[in-house]
């Protein structure tokens, strides 16, 4: 036979092998994707997925219906705990009457005074004894010191210093709240990588830029800690107060009520403190969140 | 004229780390690679340059200039500092955010000034430690195994840019690493330190014709391999970095 282009035929063949080993390779590549894919079904995640906005609801949310199951079944006792609704009805009493507003006004302004003098003393000692040997030396060991007093303790005496009066609430408030953000602080402030300061060394910053850009920021992840344990201190610390010596504020009226056995009113007072409490950590967290974008951790 | 004096240099510490009677001159602009095994006391002697050794012992005399950089084996970037606030940290003035963005430009990283640290490869990070460095218009370079922690692509690519910078900007470099190739490409001089002493001072002068040049670099490469105590069997491997970047 006359093959006039018997390179074609060639070419052809050539090509089929072409053809043919590309397939096989094509198949190869599906065969090490599959793989992959496999590997990767196989990985076991153990970091976290990306957290629900509102996940951190769910516990609290878990206690309002076993509450109100058990209130409702009659497995608990309304004499000895009223039912949620109860403390509904009796909230909204309180709201129309205008004490509950009235009463939570003043608690909450205490309480911020409070906490705002107690961050501030808290970061500045923190600061002070995390940044200078002396000051380490004197204010630590002071500061271990109060720790040890409970705050019950020292009432009797601040009521001798600051009289009975806003001064003293203020006053105990913040001593209470300067604890917790002074330790965390100062050990955030402590764990500061030393690199970081001599790189600060080395681009010859001054001590202000230094506290300003290197310290503050790297000791904010602790410092937020602190603010979390000082926001739930303040209004505990308020509790105390307000309970004690006191003619306004949300402990007083649990002290009027219980002095009246007004349960329902006494647990008006109870499921506020719980929702400050609840309300002001989330919010510490929002503040957590938006001042720490720059961090890639597991929670984060 | 010498950016750098040391004289009679001699560092103890009570762990480790020693300088016995180091002198050592760097002229303005010139590029000098400071070799030697690990504990040979290199890292020692960049930070007792760097005036980073605190709690030293020890004697001598160290004139450096005062416009000297460090650039760390750890890109060393503040991670709640965006990537031009770390660039430009620490700077005074007006106009400091733009040459901020003029030095990211110059290591090519024009568009990343807004992002975090982490968002960053390892090869970028250490970029932008560049950067951060030559804002600064230092008279000294000190650079402490800068490279060690990259892959061999990016490394490469970061010689060719650190030579590039270094040729416009012409401060003095002291560059410390363990890499002897890296040292004769980089370098005018090859200072290798040996147990806190300098035991050879070395000009590189590649010659530009490339046999003469692969010739020089394989000497080189044998010698100073020889003064670190790696013996090699005469006809070392032309290494593949100076292959690919030829």
């Amino acid at each position: 036979m006359n093959a006039p282009f018997p390179h074609a035929a060639m070419t052809a063949a050539y090509l089929g092998t072409v053809a043919s080993v590309s397939t096989f390779k094509l198949d190869a590549v599906d065969d090490i994707a599959a793989a992959a894919r496999d590997r990767r079904e196989r990985t076991r995640r153990l970091g976290l997925d990306t957290p629900l906005a509102w996940g951190w609801l769910l516990g609290p949310l878990l206690l309002l219906l076993y509450w109100s199951v058990f209130s409702i079944t009659g497995f608990l006792d309304t004499r000895i705990l009223p039912a949620p609704w109860t403390a509904l009805t009796a909230g909204i009493e309180l709201v129309r009457d205008g004490r509950l507003q009235a009463n939570l006004a003043v608690s909450a302004w205490r309480a911020a005074q409070g906490l705002a003098f107690g961050t501030v003393v808290g970061v500045v000692l923190a600061l002070v004894s995390g940044l200078s040997l002396l000051g380490g030396y004197v204010i630590d060991g002071l500061v271990q010191l109060k720790r040890g007093i409970p705050v019950l303790a020292l009432i009797p005496f601040m009521i001798l210093w600051f009289g009975v009066g806003e001064a003293m609430k203020v006053t105990v408030i913040a001593v209470t709240v300067f604890a917790p953000i002074y330790i965390h602080t100062h050990s955030a402030l402590r764990a500061i990588d030393l690199k970081q300061v001599e790189l600060a060394e080395t681009l010859g910053l001054r001590r202000s830029t230094f506290i300003r850009h290197v310290v503050l920021p790297g000791a904010l992840p602790g410092m937020l800690l602190g603010l979390r344990f000082g926001v739930t201190a303040a209004w505990l610390a308020l509790v105390v107060v307000e309970q004690l010596n006191a003619t306004s504020g949300i402990g007083y009226m649990i002290t009027l009520a219980r002095n009246y056995a007004q349960t329902d009113v006494m647990l008006v007072g109870l499921v506020v403190y719980a929702i400050l409490g609840l309300g002001s950590d989330a919010v510490v967290r929002v503040i957590q969140r938006r001042a720490l974008t720059w961090r890639r951790t597991l929670g984060a | 004229m010498s950016v750098v004096r040391i004289r009679n240099l001699t560092r103890r510490f009570t762990q480790k780390g020693v300088l016995d009677g180091v002198d050592l001159d760097i002229a303005r602009g010139e590029f000098v690679a400071l070799l030697g095994r690990s504990g040979s006391g290199k890292s020692t002697l960049l930070r007792a340059l760097a005036g980073l050794d605190h709690e030293a012992n020890g004697a001598g005399e160290i004139v450096v200039p005062d416009r000297l950089s460090v650039v760390f084996q750890d890109a060393r970037l503040l991670p709640w500092k965006r990537v031009l606030d770390n660039v430009v940290l620490g700077l005074d003035g007006k106009d400091s955010r733009d040459r901020g963005r003029e030095a990211l430009a110059e290591v090519e990283l024009t568009g990343r000034e807004r992002s975090w640290p982490y968002e960053l490869s390892g090869g970028e990070q250490q970029r932008v430690a560049l950067a951060r460095s030559l804002v600064r218009r230092p008279e000294l370079l000190l650079a402490d195994e800068p490279f060690g922690a990259l892959d061999a692509l990016t490394r490469i690519r970061m010689h060719v840019l650190l030579r590039r910078l270094s040729a416009a900007h012409n401060p003095a470099v002291l560059l410390v690493t363990h890499d002897v190739d890296e040292a004769i490409e980089l370098a005018d001089r090859v200072v290798v330190l040996d147990a806190g002493r300098i035991v050879a001072d070395i000009r590189v002068a590649l010659p530009t014709d490339t046999a003469a040049r692969r010739d020089r670099f394989a000497t080189l490469q044998h010698d100073l391999l020889a003064l670190l105590g790696v013996e090699t069997d005469g006809i070392t491997q032309y290494s593949t970095r100076q292959r690919m970047s030829a």
